[in-house]
């Protein structure tokens, strides 16, 4: 393993090492470039703000408080330093930070990353440039209206120092508030040197020779082993009897200890300890354990769906988002003709690769949590709680994460292995078998949503309806993040966003359904593109429905909805150009993908658009699925999906094909390959055998391009998630007549629904 | 008791017999670029050689390696340069990275048994590998790519 201290080589397998910044236990993770061996000063680092410094060998240290689940985001949040601080890249190191109240809100989720931080750091960088252009004129002698930074130095004519040199003269004191980074110039467009220019990411070697270390990876002095026994239901479990007798045969087993959380985040858990992991793990099937039936013992994925369907029939229930004209009865009224559908989607696992794990222990009369999480801001409340300290007594310790997707958003899993450590007095670190992580993931809810379009004499929308009812996770959760809609009910827009679209459809109601039959049988999660990953699969194959119905081209009938008039207009700086640019970017895919050829039999061409995530960070997207189903069967295959994005400045553009690639493959596979359902209180499919995301056969031909724009850079981690679906279920349509209204689809339906 | 080799070096594990291998490298030998995903050999990433074949360590016994050679990810190359893991870092393969070791080395036995792997090979071969982030795309061209570094070496080798 490589875990080195900072006054070691890290050469060792290539100039590009990994390097834990740290003492005994591992403490915030670092990527580096290169090797320092030189340290003759002793001047200190200058650190103009707390997101960087720059040390007396010329090294750039940026602070990333974002976690590193894939996306490579201390990448391209450097590279954001590095252009405005002219500093050279070679010279720059990323160091992932743990948590610290001083860092603000610590959350990695919502493709926000880049988005949230460009300014800030572009304003930061900007702030040392200026520090070091002012310290450098001085150190040259001349006027610093004279001086301009570049490539790590000051240069006034034909003089020139470096930013080294200037860090090594010592004296620099001058810092920079908020509100000082706020009045900050930054570079023309036209002077970046980094910002959309091809990168290495600083992740990507280590993680070929299997040296990055991820949660799972963390280990300290005298800790033993946890494995959780996962009570039957996800809410209410209490054991009622536990008998450990067998368990005592096995060689290294130590002990079960049933927690007492008075937080609730894990109730009815039993930890099972023991010098291995595999020692625990048997251990845990020899213990016999009772417990007491909870409400929802029985309750199975039909029991939500039908639920939902009652709540959305009862108009008392719901939130409705402020669209503007939401008055849809009345324009209904008027209609000459409507359209209505309903469309449900299935219960969905994270089924993130490194299955959920926590190291805890006390140090000194502080906790330290060892993990990988999205959300540090969200569980330190949950794990001071449960340990009953102070939250200022607890702080999470950085690691890669072996996959996010929104499952370590939650960090109900620490909670575990703190109070599994508070009973034994000892560091435990508890790892899950996949099992126990899928029966306790907290999944995407199923979801069921109605959808009504009116028309017009003329077969122009005037009203249009979507009605959404899922269990809520940011109200199970976050109750504090949610919004609210029209007499000031709160709403879940993890739940419902995309829902809010950029067509102009006349009078517009959309209504978000917490189902809590949902909520009360799992903690429903925050899963890979949320809201948009549902509402946007019932949307797109509704508006599909909408222009088949009138006899309109389903290309041209979105186009001609897409009018970036009032409120789909656009604002700066964040959706500049409104609705005018998804329609750009569905006819740039309809374009690429050939739309309006010739196919052979049982072939067909499908569009979906989505705004990505939230109206406020819209992410201009489409996709052209082309499939080809067989009849006989109802098999769909993918052949190729052509896609393209809006997303303003690309920061990285390799980092931003592989996650609109990722995205694009998360989409058809949550479409055609999984998909479980709720059985007895808790999921069906517990593992690959009988869960069975895509695989490498059933990868099609991606053909994805960005449209250059120099707009503000937004998210890139879903958006395309959200597309694929309805573009394939639209393709089935277009290719053999059967249209699908529930993912995943299934050969079988597909059979059905053609005859 | 039970002794292999692993990484070029002897090696004497006291873990039970019915001990994963997985577990034995992970945290008896401390090897830790060896990933736990799925426990029942469904998901790939806990590869690694054994005779130089690929296999899954999450099913396979310790006590099944007796006097076996094992190389895992840190010993694929002393250098983190054979070229599998070459071309891995050349088209940025790795998203989250997590079951990249287990496709490396899915990949590294592949080529070495099938120097002219053809694109349907490459999908028989990495089926049983999962990627979560869906890396896929990229793995089919590294590996493509990795074949034909291989070849070249070969024909500059004699």
């Amino acid at each position: 393993m490589t875990r080195l201290n900072k006054s070691e080589p890290v050469a060792a397998l290539s100039r590009r090492g990994f390097l834990v910044a740290a003492g005994a236990t591992g403490v915030a993770f670092s990527f580096l470039t290169a090797c320092e061996t030189e340290t003759a000063s002793t001047a200190p680092a200058y650190e103009p703000t707390q997101w960087f410094a720059i040390d007396n060998n010329g090294i750039v240290t940026v602070n990333i408080i974002r976690a590193e689940m894939g996306q490579h985001v201390g990448t391209a949040l450097a590279r954001i330093v590095a252009e405005e601080l002219e500093a050279p890249w070679e010279n720059v190191r990323i160091n992932h930070v743990d948590s610290d109240p001083k860092w603000g809100l610590m959350v990695t989720g919502g493709s926000w990353s880049v988005w949230q931080t460009y300014p800030l750091y572009s304003q930061a960088g900007a702030a040392g440039r200026t520090a070091m252009i002012e310290a450098g004129a001085t150190a040259l002698g001349v006027d610093v209206a004279t001086c301009s930074a570049a490539n790590g130095e000051v240069i006034s004519g034909g003089k020139k120092i470096s930013y080294k040199d200037i860090v090594r003269k010592g004296g620099l004191a001058k810092t920079f508030a908020p509100e000082d980074l706020a009045k900050i110039a930054l570079k023309p467009v036209a002077e970046r040197k980094l910002l959309g220019k091809p990168v290495t990411s600083l992740d990507i070697v280590a993680k070929t020779t299997g040296a990055t270390v991820y949660g799972i990876d963390a280990k300290v002095e005298g800790m033993v082993y946890g494995y959780p026994i996962i009570p039957p239901t996800r809410n209410g479990g209490q054991v009622n009897y536990v008998m450990d007798a067998p368990a005592k045969e096995i060689k290294g087993y130590i002990q079960t200890v049933v927690l007492k959380d008075p937080s609730n985040t894990v109730p009815g858990w039993a930890v099972v300890l023991a010098d291995s992991w595999w020692a625990a793990k048997k251990a845990a099937a020899a213990v016999v354990l009772e417990y007491q039936p909870t409400p929802t013992t029985n309750v199975s994925e039909k029991d939500i769906q039908d639920h939902a369907r009652k709540l959305i029939g009862n108009a008392s229930k719901g939130s409705v988002l402020p669209t503007g004209n939401t008055d849809t009865a009345a324009a209904l009224k008027k209609a000459k003709s409507t359209l209505e559908a309903e469309y449900t989607t299935a219960t969905a696992l994270h089924f993130q690769m490194e299955p959920l794990n926590a190291l805890a222990l006390q140090k000194d009369g502080k906790w330290e949590i060892h993990t990988g999480n999205q959300w540090q801001s969200l569980v330190l409340p949950w794990l001071a709680a449960a340990l009953e300290v102070p939250e200022t007594d607890v702080v999470m310790k950085t690691y890669a994460l072996g996959g996010g997707f929104g499952r370590r958003l939650n960090g109900d899993y620490a909670v575990g292995a703190a109070l599994a450590a508070k009973a034994i007095g000892k560091p435990v670190k508890l790892v899950m078998d996949r099992e126990s992580d899928v029966k306790f993931d907290s999944v995407r809810s199923p979801s069921v949503q109605k959808l009504k379009m009116g028309f017009d004499k003329d077969n122009n929308p005037i009203a249009m309806e979507q009605h959404v009812a899922c269990g809520w996770p940011t109200e199970v959760m976050a109750p504090f993040f949610m919004p609210k809609g029209e007499k000031d009910v709160p709403f879940d827009p993890f739940a419902i966003n995309g829902a809010n679209h950029w067509y102009s459809v006349g009078a517009h109601k959309v209504r978000a359904v917490s189902n809590d039959l949902a909520s009360a049988t799992f903690r429903p999660g925050w899963l890979r593109s949320v809201g948009p990953g549902f509402t946007n699969w019932a949307l797109e194959s509704f508006m599909d429905e909408a222009a088949h119905k009138v006899k309109a081209d389903p290309v041209q009938f979105r186009i001609n909805l897409l009018k970036a008039e009032g409120a789909n207009a656009g604002t700066a700086p964040n959706s500049v150009g409104g609705a005018s640019r998804q329609a750009n970017v569905v006819k740039l895919a309809a374009e690429k993908a050939g739309w309006g050829q010739t196919l052979p039999e049982g072939t067909g061409l499908g569009l979906a658009t989505s705004f990505g995530q939230e109206r406020d960070m819209p992410t201009w997207t489409a996709c052209v699925a082309r499939v080809n189903v067989d009849k006989a069967t109802g098999q769909v295959k993918v052949e190729k999906l052509t896609i393209v994005t809006d997303a303003g400045t690309i920061v990285d553009p390799d980092g931003a094909l592989s996650q609109v690639q990722g995205a694009a493959l998360w989409g058809l596979s949550l479409c055609l390959h999984e998909g479980t359902e709720f059985e007895n209180g808790n999921v069906k499919a517990t593992n690959l055998n009988s869960y069975s995301p895509l695989r490498i056969a059933d990868v099609p031909e991606l053909d994805i391009t960005f449209v250059e724009s120099s707009e503000a850079p937004v998210g890139l981690g879903e958006p395309a998630t959200t597309v694929v679906g309805p573009a394939i279920g639209n393709a089935i349509f277009n290719a053999c007549g059967a249209r699908l209204r529930h993912i995943p689809i299934t050969a079988a339906a597909v059979k059905a629904a053609m005859t | 008791m039970t002794s292999f080799t692993l990484n070029g070096k002897k090696t004497e594990v006291t873990a039970d017999a019915d001990t994963p291998l997985l577990w034995v490298i992970r945290d008896e030998a401390g090897l830790t670029g060896t990933k736990f995903g799925c426990g029942i050999g469904m998901c790939g990433a806990c590869t690694v050689h054994i005779g130089g074949k690929a296999a899954r360590s999450c099913v396979t016994p310790v006590s099944a390696v007796e006097g076996q050679e094992i190389t895992t990810i840190e010993g694929l190359d002393p250098k983190g340069q054979h070229p599998v893991q070459k071309a891995w870092q050349e088209l940025q393969v790795p998203q989250c990275g997590y079951c990249q070791s287990g496709q490396i080395m899915q990949a590294a036995a592949a080529l070495k048994d099938n120097a002219n792997i053809s694109d349907a090979d490459i999908d028989a071969q990495m089926s049983g590998n999962l990627c979560r982030c869906m890396t896929y795309t990229r793995i089919r061209a590294a590996v493509r790519q990795a074949a034909s570094a291989m070849a070249a070496n070969a024909m500059k080798g004699g």
